[in-house]
């Protein structure tokens, strides 16, 4: 038996019938990882210690006869945006490249409360800015699947690893789409709940309006153990939120489910391979008894847009903090630079720290929110997100679910889209409207394209992950 | 549309260094970002309120209570930084000849 091959339900199985140890698991990944790692660059950080002591510690409770929770010894890797305390937390920025977390992320703390194991902190496209993982400032990751692809981004190296059993199951980020976009690539499944649905206390902030943490996993069944450990309300995040009480969260009988299909997300663009790929789960589901029918979410086209004007406007505020002074990457004492005043350092600690993207980012923010443009740009892009949330809201008073695409392509090639920044941007088009709108919604492979796999994306009301994860798991079941 | 003076404008308040040829590049490329941000100019938004947050959230509220573990948890702190001075973050001079 592979022990890396294994869900975390079915190791879960497996340590509590002591048919291996959490050690043996534990060591079973970070050998994986040795062999793997180079050839795919998933992870930044191994950290093969925690992970030894971890997965000895649940040994021990196993061994005293206690119980253990479902994530206890069940390796994880760790998007390197989320701190684990005392180790090295890069955010894939040479402006952190030396920076160790001084505490534990709230997502950390509830997974080390379960007993989980640490592999160690995944490769990801700097600050989480781009869908490719290629805007890594320490190398790009690799499609398990096709090595001259990209794995999809910002959380690329948690997808990786997913795909590649260098982990059992991930922590990774969304914004724009950078959980389910990569598991789209990656062939895994990636939920991003709904917004403050989980903590981001203790995530190094893009997007704060934006930003959702969330799972990577190999199936649905996983991806719902994840996020019910992981959810809730934090005091340490304000923005954190209990669910609302009347959410439906489950799902009606197969033959009432009513799945609206949106026919904005099947346009010109999109793969003609993705959109059969998708209609026939569609079909699948109807065949079992659903009704399906086509919604129209109208403001689709301008969600790019809004989201490119948000994301950077929130982005020059929050890159502010990495200044040369109070940590990460400074030229304060750099002997290249003499007789530097503030500004100086200012200036050219960010220059020398911050990666192409992140600057293009800073600019359109600070153009965005300075004077005599906030209202044309920032102000504008909030209101359209008003538009684009009504459009959801009014398809969920017809529909129960939302079936669509998760990306208009399978895994491109490294260096195709690099140049071009605005094509980049448009690998979101599918699920960046539901970070804006703050929805619910996970990807699963739905089929493979010349062995590309193709995500499925289920889209749900607020606070409905509990009917998005049946209905999904329900495709899974019957592929 | 963008100048190149408006960019370097534009990089001064982000205190972001960039090189003359780095901005020349910033200039095209903004240009063509703004212009596809114009699309935004066909959505009538005078009837809509701004959405600055997706699930709607209430301000919360805490005693302002001592924090025992204050000095352990900033002297984890201070140790990231790059240069200190007697539990305090040190910075440059504000002005070129520091005599200020």
């Amino acid at each position: 038996m592979d022990l890396t091959e294994l869900t975390i339900s079915q190791a879960h199985k497996g340590l509590l019938k002591k048919e291996f140890s959490a050690l043996d698991l534990c060591k079973a990944y970070l050998d994986r990882i040795k062999n793997r790692n180079k050839e795919i660059f998933a992870y930044l950080t191994v950290s093969e210690k925690l992970a030894l002591s971890q997965a000895q510690k649940v040994d021990e409770m196993i061994a005293k006869g206690e119980e253990i929770p479902l994530l206890a010894g069940i390796p994880v890797a760790v998007k390197d945006l989320l701190m684990v305390k005392d180790l090295k937390c890069t955010a894939g920025s040479k402006i952190l490249e030396n920076y160790i977390a001084p505490y534990d992320a709230t997502v950390i703390k509830k997974l080390k409360a379960q007993g989980a194991v640490i592999l160690g902190k995944t490769n990801m496209d700097e600050f989480a800015m781009g869908a490719s993982g290629e805007r890594s400032a320490f190398g790009p990751t690799k499609n398990p699947y096709d090595l001259t692809r990209v794995p999809g981004g910002s959380s690329s190296g948690s997808a990786a690893a997913v795909a590649d059993n260098m982990a059992c199951y991930a922590l990774g980020t969304d914004t724009g789409g950078s959980i389910r976009q990569p598991s789209s690539f990656c062939g895994t499944v990636g939920i991003k709940p709904t917004y403050g649905a989980v903590s981001r206390y203790g995530l190094m902030a893009m997007c704060c309006s934006l930003d959702h943490v969330g799972a990577i996993t190999k199936t649905v069944e996983d991806a719902k153990i994840v996020f019910d450990s992981i959810k809730g309300k934090d005091p340490l995040d304000s923005t954190s939120v209990e669910p609302i009480s009347n959410a439906k969260t489950e799902m009606p009988r197969i033959n009432e489910l009513k799945i609206g299909i949106p026919k904005e997300y099947f346009i010109e663009g999109i793969d003609p391979e993705v959109e059969r790929l998708v209609k026939q789960a569609v079909k699948k589901y109807e065949q079992m008894g659903a009704k399906v029918e086509e919604i129209s979410l109208p403001h689709t086209e301008y969600a790019i847009a809004t989201y490119y004007i948000i994301v950077p406007s929130e982005i020059s505020a929050n890159m502010a903090r990495y200044d040369g002074i109070k940590y990460g990457y400074s030229t304060m004492k750099s002997t290249k630079h003499k007789s530097q005043d503030l500004l100086d350092v200012y200036l050219k600690s960010r220059a020398e720290g911050f990666g192409e993207e992140v600057r293009r980012r800073i600019i359109i923010g600070t153009y965005a929110l300075s004077s005599g443009y906030y209202d044309a740009y920032y102000l504008k892009a909030q209101k359209v997100r008003t538009l684009i949330k009504k459009d959801f809201e009014k398809a969920f008073e017809k529909v129960d679910i939302i079936l669509a695409p998760t990306t208009p392509t399978p895994a491109f090639k490294i260096g195709e889209n690099v140049s071009d920044p605005l094509t980049m941007y448009l690998c979101d088009v599918f699920t960046a409207p539901l970070d804006l709108a703050g929805l619910p919604g996970i990807s699963i492979p739905c089929g493979k394209i010349n062995n590309l796999p193709v995500g499925l994306q289920v889209i749900g009301n607020y606070f409905e992950e509990d009917k998005v994860f049946q209905v999904a798991q329900i495709f899974e079941e019957n592929k | 549309m963008i100048s190149k003076k408006e960019v370097k404008h534009i990089a001064k308040l982000a205190r972001l260094g960039l090189s003359e040829k780095e901005m020349e590049k910033m200039e095209k490329e903004l240009s063509s970002i703004l212009e596809y941000f114009e699309k935004l100019k066909e959505v009538d938004v005078s009837q809509v309120e701004p959405t600055f947050h997706s699930v709607p959230i209430e301000n919360v509220m805490r005693e302002d209570e001592i924090n025992a573990k204050r000095k352990e948890q900033s002297a984890k702190l201070l140790y990231l930084a790059p240069e200190t001075k007697d539990g305090y973050l040190k910075v440059k001079s504000i002005f070129k000849d520091g005599s200020n």
